[in-house]
């Protein structure tokens, strides 16, 4: 009757924003399988590189396995290039991997960063392998109930923590009203100084309570 | 030569006993006698100049050019055999734009050098392969960093970083001359390519080679980044200036 057997999918809430001086990333922490909760606490942001995150929604294997090799195919390149990679290059190999086997995976995925050259960036990669760069996006599942609230609220000159505000209540609205979101908020701050890593439970946060 | 009748020299694939590969070194005499390419670099771009020598008045004007566009942004000169040349603008060409499809973005110069060298270096392992008989210069300009790179490779691999080279029968004199210029920091690409044009008709030698053509070829942030000939008016003015030069300093000799 109940479905537990499908492979597990992060039906996900996802996000990434800029702000004046880097980027947020952010997602829940739900992984499920079928209607089972495989994992109340997965981390769907991964690290690429020093500057560089990306947030996974879609097939867990399927994003698992394209971040690990967009990872290993930039740091060769940042090897070659002696520098550290931009995030407009990391975009662009998770569009042509993503683009390429657009038939086989499952996989919507936002690469935000920061690098030198054009400084916090977020790029969004979904289904079908586009690539298009927004200063805010919104991914998976959840991401549907909350456009109207991040029409509504974005604006271009956040502060960070005018932006962290912003990314907490979002997330928790889109877990709020959907089923396969849910569990904790993970946050990372990527700047030119370094990466941050932020948690918020339900204790943290009203609207999360019993999601 | 030391070289010859030892055996040691007809295969790039063995060393001699003192640690040489003839070979090699051959294909670097290929080079020394082919006409003067010369490349400087300022801070506004790198120009190429080229004394193309002519054999035959038969030939076409601008036949055998020994300057290639690589991709928009680099530019390339080709000193020594033109075939083995043109097999490496291909070679550089593949990799620009393979460069470009991977990563979205044009390929540095410092990447594309390395890799091209690579080529050239892996023809002098092996028995079955001649060395390339030329050296190639490399030059490009990024708008988005407004920085030039020049680099120069040679038959056996060797990859290096310029301010200023020149390859060809008289690359010593060539080279005494454009160290000269290089020490003015404050050259626009202009003067640069006037001094280019001039230095190749000093370095011309009217004796062993009576016709030759002069090629400009130049990019930087006049040719807003992409590698390009010089337009034809400033290319008739830095032919003039380098040929009144020559008028000049022949009268010097004079008194």
């Amino acid at each position: 009757m109940f479905n537990y057997e499908s492979p597990p999918h992060s039906h996900t809430s996802i996000m990434a924003v800029q702000y004046d001086k880097g980027v947020l990333v952010g997602a829940d922490s739900r992984t499920s399988s079928g209607i089972y909760v495989a994992n109340r606490v997965s981390d769907k942001l991964t690290q690429i590189s020093d500057r560089i995150f990306c947030c996974r929604s879609g097939s867990a294997a399927h994003t698992q396995a394209i971040a690990d090799f967009v990872k290993y195919g930039l740091e060769m390149h940042s090897t070659e290039m002696g520098k550290p990679p931009l995030v407009h290059t990391a975009a662009h190999l998770f569009r042509s991997t993503c683009y390429e086997y657009r038939d086989q995976f499952t996989a919507g995925i936002i690469c935000a960063g920061w690098d030198e050259l054009r400084g916090g960036q977020v790029y969004s990669i979904p289904l079908g392998g586009m690539c298009v760069r927004q200063p805010l996006t919104i991914g998976g599942s959840g991401s549907t109930y909350i456009y109207g609230f991040c029409d509504a609220n974005y604006r271009e000159d956040f502060t960070r923590s005018e932006c962290m505000e912003f990314v907490q209540r979002a997330l928790a609205l889109a877990i709020r009203r959907d089923g396969s979101s849910g569990g904790v908020i993970r946050i990372v701050s990527i700047e030119e100084g370094g990466i941050e890593r932020f948690l918020f439970t339900s204790e943290d946060c009203a609207l999360l309570q019993n999601f | 030569m030391s070289s010859i009748g030892t055996g040691y020299d007809v295969s790039a694939g063995q060393f001699s006993p003192d640690g040489r590969v003839f070979q090699v070194e051959y294909a670097h005499k290929a080079v020394e006698n082919s006409g003067n390419v010369i490349a400087m670099r300022c801070s506004e771009g790198v120009v190429f100049g080229v004394e193309k020598l002519v054999t035959s008045k038969l030939y076409e004007k601008g036949a055998n050019t020994r300057l290639f566009a690589i991709d928009e942004h680099i530019g390339m000169a080709v000193g020594g055999v033109l075939a083995d040349g043109r097999r490496v603008v291909q070679i550089a060409r593949d990799e620009a734009s393979n460069y470009r499809s991977s990563y979205g973005m044009p390929c540095p110069l410092h990447v594309l050098s390395d890799r091209v060298a690579s080529y050239l270096h892996v023809y002098t392992l092996y028995g079955f392969t001649r060395p390339l008989g030329c050296s190639v210069i490399l030059g490009s300009y990024d708008v988005k960093s407004d920085k030039p790179e020049l680099f120069m490779i040679e038959p056996s691999g060797t990859n290096w970083g310029y301010m200023g080279c020149a390859v060809g029968k008289a690359r010593q004199g060539a080279k005494t001359a454009i160290e000269k210029v290089i020490v003015n920091k404050d050259l626009t690409l202009e003067d640069l390519a006037k001094e280019t044009a001039k230095i190749v008709y000093m370095v011309h030698d009217e004796m062993k080679d009576k016709h030759f053509e002069l090629e400009l070829g130049w990019v930087g942030k006049n040719s807003n980044g992409f590698y390009q000939r010089l337009p034809e008016k400033l290319f008739t003015e830095a032919e003039k200036f380098g040929k009144d030069a020559l008028v000049e300093s022949d009268s010097d000799d004079d008194i």
